[in-house]
């Protein structure tokens, strides 16, 4: 079965090929970096490096292993997304994460993909899907690292969140800084359930990170994201969420920091389908903007076909005030710390929101450290 | 030797001159109003003292503590003992009053080589000064003068203040938009702070706040220059003269 499907993404990515800036959805980030590039294929990056020990209630296996084929590749689509067909066509094992009926994971279950490139580029496919049962409740934490020189990390996770579960999810990105970085989640929400996003981003050189989610009846969806840019590093985060059925809420916070020559796109798509009256959706997008050189194009792209709804948008673009600058000098501090403690601030309702305690101070490392590689 | 003196001083903003020749020396212990209509200078002198960039500094010396204080980035000039209270307390989302006051002094401890003060210690200062000004303690855990009122905001610049401890003090206009009730916690935390070792500039268009804070000299800045000086009596001519014939007859 899963030969059939990879046949038709390898015939889906022929046809396709990789996207231009004439696509609507990459007219900001061109992968020409990608494309024009060959990679060798390396089997590093395929399976994590790392895996949480399983606890009571969750399993663990390789897809490989598994009786996946009720899920695999059916969320993910593979029809209008090359590297999703990319992916799909060639990953060659992953991880599928089981969590059972009912079952209360109290311990985040962590993966860590790696990839390095010494010599030639290579790619990886990591592939990652994940199936909560209905009543289940668990946190899962990505975590996506690399070394050396330029790498494609082309990943692709879907989520089957059952009626009544409770779901976060965290995605740390700190790639190498010459590495190309796509990657896509797709989530199912199921009936009454609550899904919760992470998505922090800090590495690579082209990142490209889509999150996509469906919602069902009564389901409850948060998207949060954090992506701090310098130097010439330029990320897309493009998200979609499918308000398909009435009575769901949505709640949307990305941030974005940008340094040096960065450049970041924001596209926040929320379709409201006609039947999904009652509907309940929020989007904020902030970019603070630390050069004058950095680049950010945000966009909120909303498709409304029901007429009961609340959805809200807003997205600003700011630089650091320079009278908090001041007042913190004006004070002892310093006016490094004082930048610092000013940059921390503005993404600190994002941290605060992670509930993985070693996460959050691993995030407030990752930005201090970074934060301290930044000029005015 | 003074612990402040100006001399001559000149500084633009924008281009347009607004303190043309400012001199005055302040010893330790002493409280000086400086009192002026809108648009003498009075702000500019505060800001220029605590070191603002907006502000360019075309002559004169200023010297604080034996030291060429114009040289000082704004921060040292802190380290070194002096402290504004800002006449628009600036709001700074994301970082809570507890946090932020807690670098301010360590960051003034580790100037003066001394260790950073433990939590513990650093809690007991802090609601002991919070209970000078009247100060309700969730304040703390609440970002710096974010969604505070008008008159909280003052509090909190005295409040900051009283922890900080500095040698010299620059109150610019703390009396705008408070009330009377307000006005008399705000004096009475600057009084309990007055002391021998302790300068204190108070800039002022009105006279009520020197009823509460009762000055040793008051100066009258006008078009950027100190047209009279005197002592606490000149605040009250002030008052019922008014601004207009005192720059007149300067």
């Amino acid at each position: 079965m899963i030969d059939g499907i990879r046949e038709e993404a390898r015939r889906r990515f022929a046809d396709l090929g990789f996207p231009t800036t004439h696509d609507e959805d990459w007219r900001f980030t061109s992968v020409v970096p990608i494309s024009r590039t060959h990679f060798e294929s390396s089997g590093a990056g395929t399976l994590p490096v790392a895996v949480s020990k399983a606890a009571p209630g969750v399993h663990i296996t390789k897809l490989s292993e598994s009786a996946v084929e009720p899920y695999l590749a059916r969320y993910a689509g593979y029809q209008n997304n090359a590297f999703v067909a990319l992916n799909t066509a060639n990953f060659t094992d992953g991880l599928f994460i089981h969590i059972a009926k009912g079952a209360v994971i109290e311990e985040p279950i962590e993966i860590v993909f790696e990839s390095s490139a010494n010599g030639h580029p290579t790619v990886s496919h990591p592939r990652v899907l994940i199936v909560a049962e209905p009543d289940s409740q668990a946190t899962i934490v990505e975590r996506y690292a690399g070394s050396g020189g330029a790498y494609l990390s082309n990943a692709v996770t879907e989520i089957v969140a059952g009626d009544h579960s409770v779901i976060d999810h965290y995605k740390l990105q700190t790639e190498s800084a010459r590495a190309f970085h796509v990657a896509t989640l797709q989530v199912q929400l199921g009936r009454d359930t609550n899904f919760r996003s992470h998505s922090l981003s800090f590495g690579g050189a082209l990142v490209r990170n889509d999150v996509n989610a469906v919602l069902s009846e009564g389901s409850e969806c948060t998207l949060n994201g954090l992506y701090l840019v310098a130097g010439e590093q330029h990320i897309d985060n493009h998200t979609t969420i499918d308000h398909a059925k009435p009575h769901a809420a949505s709640h949307e916070l990305y941030k974005g920091i940008l340094a040096g020559h960065s450049s970041a796109v924001f596209n926040g798509k929320i379709l409201v389908r006609k039947d999904a009256q009652k509907t309940d959706a929020k989007q904020t997008n902030k970019n603070l903007v630390l050069s004058e050189d950095a680049v950010i194009n945000t966009k909120p792209e909303l498709q409304i076909l029901a007429d009961d709804v609340r959805c809200t948008h807003g997205a600003t673009i700011g630089q650091l005030d320079p009278e908090g600058i001041f007042y913190l000098q004006s004070r002892g501090i310093g006016f490094a710390d004082a930048r610092n403690l000013l940059i921390y601030a503005f993404a600190r309702d994002i941290v605060d929101r992670i509930k993985v305690a070693s996460l959050r101070d691993q995030l407030e490392n990752l930005l201090l450290e970074k934060l301290h590689g930044t000029r005015p | 030797m003074s612990l402040l003196e100006i001399k001559n001083l000149h500084a633009n903003v924008a281009g347009r001159e607004i303190l043309k020749g400012i001199d005055l020396a302040i010893e330790a212990g002493e409280v000086h109003a400086i009192m002026g209509p809108n648009g003498s200078g009075k702000s500019t002198l505060a800001q220029v003292l605590s070191g603002r960039d907006l502000y360019q500094v075309t002559g004169g010396e200023v010297i604080y503590n034996g030291k060429d204080l114009l040289e000082m980035p704004p921060e040292d000039r802190a380290r070194e003992g002096i402290f504004m209270a800002f006449q628009y307390p600036v709001e700074i989302p994301g970082v809570s009053n507890l946090y932020f006051l807690k670098a301010a002094l360590n960051a003034i401890r580790k100037h003066q080589n001394l260790p950073d003060l433990d939590a513990m210690d650093f809690l007991a200062l802090v609601k002991e000064k919070m209970a000078l000004m009247e100060m309700d303690q969730s304040l703390l855990n609440r970002a710096v003068n974010t969604g505070f009122s008008g008159g909280e905001k003052k509090r909190n610049e005295i409040f900051q203040m009283a922890v900080l401890e500095p040698k010299l003090a620059i109150l610019d206009e703390t009396d705008s938009g408070l009330d009377i009730d307000a006005l008399k916690v705000v004096a009475a935390g600057v009084n309990a702070l007055r002391g021998r070792d302790r300068a204190m500039i108070v800039v002022t268009h009105y006279q009520r706040l020197l009823n509460y804070i009762v000055p040793d000299f008051v100066h009258v800045l006008a078009e950027g220059r100190i047209v009279k000086s005197g002592g606490k009596e000149l605040a009250l001519e002030l008052e019922e003269s008014g601004y207009a014939e005192m720059v007149e007859t300067a």
